[in-house]
């Protein structure tokens, strides 16, 4: 006899409640604040704030505490409740040039007017553990120094004025919203941009890495790569002019690659480009060589087949709620395709095995 | 325009009625009920935003208005993973009403957990009536399987789709598949198709069996078993949606859609060589199950109101009991 299991709604329950158990941890260490995460886990913060496409650390904190640190599961957290806001409209583009530089490296020209600016980098720092932070985090205070208010223009005007950088179309009035229209290939450079700006970290990573290995290689130089606030202005219809509404903290990157020209271009250097939410520079730097390499068709290059060359490759694949999601859905119940599936392969067994028996017979 | 057509939507399924059905039979688990305590109010009705259900909306009427063709919508991001259900989902909360009775079946049954999940969703941020019961469903959303009960005019089936495509695994890329089906050229897939005759004898092909609707477009019926196919033609609106993929497709009441095969090779719909060990049924899908360390097996009906509507009413299989044991 067999009674079907029933109780779903049960299960359901019951392991939710033992996750939020899971998610505390031991009651007798105290609970980790969300200013805590915020302040000292910023990076994590950042990385949530760019894929989640939404600038708010505060629930990005929120979003890293409740999916215990899974940085996958804060980002979707964030996405599905950006996707509830409404849209009162659009900003002005926001001015990099003008942007309140913490960090500010080239790597192409030794100084430029605003000099380099190191920044709070991980880059020369020796990859030892620190075991003093395991009993107590106390740090002695950094230098300070008077503000800098050097202005820093983008490196690539230098080149710009030389003549020797591509120079760029203007953008559409209007760029295209990935987020309000289904995507439609192929997909237009802000487009792409847009999509890779909130994709998977690790993906455009490994994206960027291939071209540097030679799948469709496109050695870059990064000519700027800078790390600050930039005021966000948005134009104001009752008033008729545009208004600073807040300032967000912004990494760009600029590479410089080569070209050798084309029929209708002289030679001269090309620039692929990254622009993501909070210090993200790994993400920035693999966003402009993606960028870049996405670029061979209207440089009129070759197409030598490299998955970064391909735009519905790399954009199909970039945003890892999409691909979460279906990856693990496969941890759903498939008993009925399955079956069927059981089924076939018997059939086919039975009818391969007859012409064997009655040969053998 | 557009309210009007709305409203003929909404119209067209008004026939069914409300949450005020009555039983056929006396059991009483499954009766439409509405849980007022689930409801939370910090989200507009089925969750999504008015403006997003009306993009949606549109998506489905063209849909309709062309049967079998893949419409692309902007598919938000829901409070679930994509590749869960969030396509069928965004369907449901676009055309669902207060007056719906709901459904939720995945693999034929309304308690495995993905099923629970998705109905608590729309008891808790539409406060809709829910049922198990195929008949008294106003609304079903469905993930592989289509009911064995047949569906009435005045019921919306709503399926669950992952990758919308038919032509996908014959070619990858989402231009050329968009190409292909323009031209009308399907070619690629009667290759397909006779590739398998040539090799195994049959199209080994079990579910997810390609279908031609109105002898155009080539469509993807969702991954049901291909014992499923025939059903496809039903007086019911058929609507899938595939969150991820951001296709919508429909499938109007009565329209034909026809399985591929060759003149030499017909569909056949399998039929199960055993019938349900619970309820003895001879014409339904059945889930096989291993009952014990010597790899016995229990086939058992997939679809779990068909099963249970049918033991109430007094069919015993071979491995079941007589309900009135189980339930004294």
């Amino acid at each position: 006899m067999y009674v079907a299991v029933k109780g779903g709604e049960k299960a359901i329950d019951a392991a939710h409640a033992w996750l939020a158990e899971e998610r505390r941890g031991p009651v007798d260490v105290a609970e980790l604040s969300t200013d805590q995460i915020k302040g000292q886990l910023r990076l994590a913060v950042n990385r949530v704030m760019a894929e989640g496409s939404l600038y708010d650390p505060d629930l990005a904190a929120l979003a890293i505490k409740q999916a215990r640190g899974d940085m996958i599961e804060a980002i979707f957290l964030i996405r599905a409740y950006r996707t509830t806001l409404p849209r009162f409209g659009g900003s002005e583009p926001v001015e990099t040039g003008a942007m309140d530089c913490d960090r500010r490296i080239s790597a192409t020209f030794k100084d430029a007017p605003g000099g380099q600016v190191l920044g709070p980098t991980f880059d020369y720092t020796h990859r030892l553990l620190d075991f003093k932070l395991a009993a107590d985090g106390e740090v002695p205070e950094a230098l300070a120094q008077e503000a800098d208010t050097a202005p820093k223009p983008h490196i690539m005007t230098f080149l710009d004025r030389e003549g020797l950088i591509q120079a760029e179309p203007d953008g559409a009035d209007i760029p295209p919203d990935l987020t309000r229209a289904p995507m439609e290939l192929p997909a237009g450079r802000a487009l792409r941009l847009q999509s890779l700006t909130r994709g998977d970290e690790g993906f455009t990573l490994g994206m960027a890495y291939a071209t540097q290995r030679g799948y469709a290689r496109n050695h870059a130089f990064v000519a700027e790569l800078r790390i600050g606030l930039c005021a966000v202005e948005m134009d104001i219809p009752e008033l008729g002019f545009a208004i600073e509404i807040g300032e967000i903290e912004l990494t760009e990157c600029e590479t410089v690659n080569q070209f050798q020209g084309s029929k209708t271009e002289p030679p001269q250097f090309t620039r692929g480009y990254g622009l993501v939410f909070g210090m993200s520079e790994r993400k920035a730097i693999s966003m402009a060589l993606v960028d870049r390499a996405l670029r061979w068709r209207e440089l009129g290059e070759d197409n030598v087949g490299a998955p970064t060359q391909d735009e519905e490759f790399v954009l199909y694949h970039a945003d890892n709620i999409q691909a979460t999601g279906f990856l693990e859905h496969i941890k759903l119940p498939h008993y009925v395709d399955f079956q069927s599936e059981l089924e076939l392969v018997r059939k086919l067994r039975r009818e391969a095995s007859v012409p064997q028996q009655e040969a053998a017979e | 325009m557009w309210t009007e057509l709305c409203g003929l939507l909404v119209h067209s399924r008004s026939g069914s009625g409300g949450a005020s059905l009555t039983r056929k039979t006396g059991r009483t688990y499954l009766h439409v009920s509405r849980r007022e305590d689930l409801v939370v109010s910090e989200y507009n009705f089925a969750y999504l935003d008015e403006q997003t259900k009306r993009m949606i909306r549109r998506a489905i009427l063209k849909g309709l208005a062309i049967p079998g063709y893949q419409v692309p919508f902007a598919s938000r991001e829901m409070p679930m993973p994509y590749g869960w259900g969030t396509g069928g989902v965004q369907v449901s909360a676009a055309i669902m009403t207060a007056a719906d009775v709901f459904k939720v079946i995945d693999q034929g049954a309304d308690d495995t957990t993905n099923a629970v999940s998705i109905r608590r969703f729309f008891e808790r941020t539409a406060g809709v009536a829910v049922t198990g019961a195929t008949a008294e469903a106003t609304v079903i959303q469905t993930r592989h399987r289509i009911p064995e009960e047949p569906l009435t005019e005045g019921q919306i089936l709503v399926y669950q789709v992952p990758i919308p495509e038919p032509l996908r695994f014959l070619e990858p890329s989402e231009v050329e598949t968009r190409k292909m089906h323009s031209l009308e050229d399907y070619g690629l897939m009667h290759v397909k198709l006779y590739e398998d005759i040539s090799a195994h004898g049959a199209i080994a092909t079990s579910y997810a069996y390609p279908v031609r609707v109105e002898g155009r477009y080539v469509m993807d019926p969702s991954p049901i078993p291909k014992f499923d196919n025939p059903k496809l033609e039903m007086s019911a609106i058929q609507l899938f949606g595939a969150g991820r993929e951001q296709r919508i497709y429909a499938l109007p009441p009565y329209t034909q859609v026809v399985s591929l095969d060759f003149d030499d090779h017909p569909f056949e719909p399998p039929k199960a060589d055993h019938p349900c060990g619970l309820c003895g049924a001879t014409d339904s899908y059945l889930d096989e199950l291993i009952v014990d360390d010597a790899g016995g097996r229990l086939f058992m009906c997939s679809d779990t109101d068909y099963c249970e509507t049918r033991r109430a009413a007094g069919h015993v299989g071979a491995d079941g009991v007589a309900q009135a044991e189980v339930r004294p």
